[in-house]
């Protein structure tokens, strides 16, 4: 998604402190926006900590709680969020530790929280000014606090790991001493954000917070959710996307060990009620369905290809970004170069299956489940309940993986389903849990698009004119179409925008992006690295196509179209330098540059690979840099980068989602397949933070991943992939 | 009723003889470290140890685990965390979602036994575990940490 969140900053703050939860919690501090009703001050159900809502809770024991609204999926965002508001606070780090909001909390709040989507790589970039008041404003309270019972100037006290020092007088106390009495305090309307430059928690690669659960196996996922009296479902879904089931015979499955009930769960599944989800997967199997196939049972991949390439010359498009006049240019040309590229569906395929517990009596509906959109989760579970959203709630697990599948829009359909089927057993807690195969074929895929690319070329080899024509499908006409403008997808055009977190990072005097749309029936959805993915692709192995057609090198002929993007420029002088650009590398190894600027960062990477002859590809080394403006934890910056070029070449190079009959025909890793250790390259990361503004971080990287490998392929070979992934070329990983 | 081995100790299930053991040990005996991935053995989130070797177990039938065996999980790799692997893990930061690394350690600690200097060529050949987070750089230098070397 490329448009900046919308948000407010600095609400009216409020504090919130009710006595009891003061005297029970120590000190809750945080803001709010005004709320609704009942005046803000007074909580409902206050009275111990863990309802009541705020950034930072201090206890008397010392400890530090720190709400976090965004949510974990490997990221490291909660430990960057903690950083942000440590750092703020002056707390002792060793003493934090962190707690998720409810999502019903921050509707009866008001919205205190603001955004729970953790979506955009804007977890950190979309939230870190109002978490650092939040940081500040409870610091300036505990300080305040400490002052009073001296009976000294506040300014004349400061705070540093937890500890308040009264400067004059030398005296010292704690924020778990003083927490209860600032609790009483009023919350400063205005707070002071230090200076990045003086920062000593956030910015510093410290450890991540959620570590040690995951190595003993304590950490508790959404699909290791366990209640007293729960039960597990499994589910069988309809085969392709618009079948609706028509008819199913349970006798069977009703009769097998365990089973306690078949659940028809709206108009397009059937789920097994059973003591344990081995019982009710088994059962399942022996459940007769006959589906209604719907319109869309004949479509195959080729019939998806062949609508797409149609719009490559088609009329009509949705224009995303123009300067100057590239026809005309064009045609003017001495030379013209064009090329056309392809780009498939694929799969999230997060290592957690898709699932959701839920708790449903007529009253109220809980749901346990992992959600990187707690926003859409409690929606999709109060529809389903059929309940208002505050008789609702949203408990956050940790996520085992999100990369956009549990993300924005209306694809929590695991927790919609969860809900369907715990209605039909009020009272008791059921667990759903999707097969592999259950989730690789119903998906929110990665869109399928095509490109062409035109260039005119003057005699000098230089570019006069681009056009470049995408045709394919709008994740938002899928899934969101209210976010369309007048029809157009916006972020169709990630990394060739006008201007924005997705700017293409060239300047061009004539220029034509347009996108036609071609919606097949698969239900796409925000892929991690989202629309970047496949037009950095395009465009950058097309840079690569022109500098060759110009007999140039692909750096020198890309920095002369940079002269207006220093930043970009920076991170792409910067890994070629340190890959040794210019220089030979070892012997049978050939190197490719890829730079885009995406969700408000500045990436670059210049890959080393060799291919033997038989078309084996190595890919012995990546340098990678990244400007996301501020690095809140490097360490945590180089673990993305690393991350994404599994996720990105995994794609590139072996990733595809096929359609037959309708249907998605990969079910497993057997068949989606994924880079595993062996696959990986060594990757060197740069963290170039130049300050001044606030890049994601999860996702960019992807965006060069693939570019940078295809241009060091055809470095290596001659050759030019264009058709992804890169198995259907002959090539293959060793 | 079977009797299995399970960190220890021996304990009595009751579920079906072709109930694989990783859902014996998930929803039998609460060891939910052990994770679901796949089901078909093609990604080693289910990884455990059975009598020292790396075994995925949500392709391993109940019947055909002996009482003999002994069956170790994550739960069970250390009492505190100390394991040689899950200390370099900690050291190196190296899981992000972290929902394949109960797989991921159990290969490693599996393959150090029988191989405690491996080089890159041996974790290529025996480690081929899924982390759709990409921590594999991180696995290895994890690996060789805790080997001894020096990552
Ligand atoms: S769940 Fe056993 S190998 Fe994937
Ligand atoms: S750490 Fe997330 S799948 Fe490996």
């Amino acid at each position: 998604m490329t448009t900046n969140p919308t948000r407010t900053i600095n609400p009216t703050r409020r504090a919130f402190v009710t006595g009891s939860a003061a005297a029970a919690a120590g000190l809750v501090l945080g803001f709010t926006v005004p709320l609704g009703r009942g005046g803000g001050a007074a909580l409902a159900g206050a009275g111990h900590t863990d309802e009541i809502t705020a950034w930072v809770v201090v206890r008397p024991d010392e400890t530090v709680i720190i709400r976090i609204a965004r949510s974990e999926m490997g990221q490291g965002t909660l430990t960057g969020l903690a950083q942000l508001v440590a750092e703020e606070l002056a707390c002792d780090w060793s003493k934090v530790a962190t707690e998720y909001v409810p999502p019903s909390r921050n509707l009866t709040r008001g919205g205190a929280w603001k955004s729970f989507q953790t979506t955009g790589s804007r977890g950190i970039r979309g939230s870190h000014d109002y978490v650092r008041e939040g940081g500040a404003a409870a610091r300036e309270m505990l300080i305040a606090a400490a002052a009073r019972a001296w009976g000294v100037p506040a300014g004349e006290c400061r705070a540093d790991k937890g500890v308040i020092t009264h400067g004059p007088s030398g005296k010292t106390t704690t924020f778990g001493k003083v927490c209860a009495a600032a609790a009483g305090l009023p919350v400063p309307d205005k707070v002071a954000l230090k200076n990045p430059k003086d920062w000593t928690i956030a910015g510093k690669p410290l450890k991540r917070l959620d570590t040690a659960d995951k190595l003993t196996g304590k950490q508790v996922y959404g699909i290791d959710v366990r209640l007293p009296g729960m039960l597990n479902a499994a589910i069988r879904q309809y085969p392709l996307f618009g079948a609706r089931l028509r008819s199913f015979d349970a006798a069977k499955a009703l009769a097998m060990p365990g089973v306690r009930k078949v659940v028809k769960v709206g108009d397009d599944a059937v789920a097994v009620v059973a003591d344990t989800w081995w019982q009710a997967k088994t059962a399942l199997e022996a459940v007769d369905v006959v589906w209604d196939e719907g319109p869309h049972g004949r479509i195959d991949g080729a019939d998806i290809a062949a609508m797409v390439d149609e719009g490559l010359d088609a009329k009509d498009a949705f224009v995303g970004n123009k300067a100057g006049d590239a026809a005309g240019a064009i045609a003017a040309s001495v030379k013209q170069v064009q090329a056309t590229y392809s780009y498939p569906f694929q799969h999230h395929a997060t290592m957690e299956p898709m699932n959701a517990t839920a708790l449903w009596t007529p009253e109220r509906c809980e749901v346990w489940c992992p959600t990187q959109s707690a926003e859409d989760a409690l929606a999709a579970a109060a529809f389903a309940a059929g309940l208002t959203p505050d008789r609702c709630e949203i408990h956050r697990m940790h996520l085992g993986g999100g990369f956009g599948r549990r993300g924005a829009g209306p694809i929590h359909d695991y927790v919609h389903q969860a809900v369907r089927i715990a209605r039909e057993m009020p009272g008791t807690p059921v667990k759903l849990l999707w097969t592999r195969e259950e989730d690789m074929t119903h998906g929110a895929y990665h869109p399928v698009t095509q490109c062409r690319l035109t260039a005119g070329i003057d005699d000098q080899g230089g570019i006069t004119g681009l056009r470049v024509r995408i045709s394919g499908q709008s994740i938002l006409a899928g899934i969101m179409p209210g976010r369309l403008a007048g029809g157009m997808d916006p972020v169709v055009f990630q990394c060739l925008a006008p201007k924005g977190d997705h700017a293409i990072a060239y300047s061009f005097p004539n220029l034509l992006v347009d996108h036609a749309m071609r919606n097949p029936h698969l239900r796409p959805g925000f892929w991690r690295g989202v629309n970047a993915n496949q037009n950095a692709i395009y465009l950058e192995c097309f840079m690569d196509e022109l500098a060759h057609a110009a007999g140039q090198d692909p750096l020198a002929f890309r920095l002369k179209y940079m002269k207006d993007h220093p930043k970009s420029r920076a991170v792409l002088q910067a890994v070629a330098d340190k890959a040794g650009w210019g220089r030979p590398a070892a012997k049978g190894v050939h190197r490719g540059l890829a730079q885009c600027k995406a969700f408000a960062s500045y990436v670059a990477a210049c890959a080393e690979v060799s291919v033997s002859d038989g078309g084996v590809v190595k890919i012995h080394r990546i340098v990678a840099a990244t400007d996301s403006g501020h690095a809140v934890n490097p360490q945590q910056i180089e673990a993305q980068v690393e991350g994404s070029f599994v996720y990105g070449l995994s794609a590139m190079l072996m990733g595809e989602c096929t359609v037959k009959d309708g249907r998605v025909e990969q079910r497993n890793f057997d068949t989606y397949e994924v880079m595993r250790i062996k696959d990986m390259p060594r990757v060197e990361t740069m963290v170039m933070p130049s300050g001044g503004f606030w890049g994601g971080v999860g996702e960019p990287t992807i965006a060069v991943a693939a570019p940078a490998v295809l241009n060091a392929i055809f470095a290596a070979t001659g050759k030019r992939v264009r058709d992804f992934p890169l198995k259907h070329s002959g090539l293959r990983l060793a | 009723m079977a009797k299995i081995n399970v960190n220890g100790r021996t304990v009595t299930v009751d579920a079906d003889g072709a109930t694989p053991l990783l859902w014996v040990l998930r929803e039998n005996l609460d060891l939910t470290g052990t994770k679901y991935g796949c089901g078909i053995a093609a990604c080693g989130a289910c990884t455990v140890h059975v009598n020292g070797a790396a075994v995925r177990s949500c392709a391993l039938p109940l019947e055909a685990v002996a009482e003999t065996d002994r069956i170790v999980t994550i739960e069970g790799l250390s009492r505190d965390g100390s394991h040689p692997v899950q200390r370099a893990w900690m050291d190196l930061d190296v899981p992000q979602c972290g929902y394949c690394q109960a797989g991921m350690i159990m290969a490693a600690a599996a393959l150090l036994a029988r191989t405690p200097r491996p080089t890159d060529a041996d974790i290529d050949a025996e480690i081929s575990n899924i982390c759709r987070c990409g921590t594999y750089q991180r696995v290895r230098a994890g690996i060789h940490r805790a080997a001894g070397g020096k990552a």
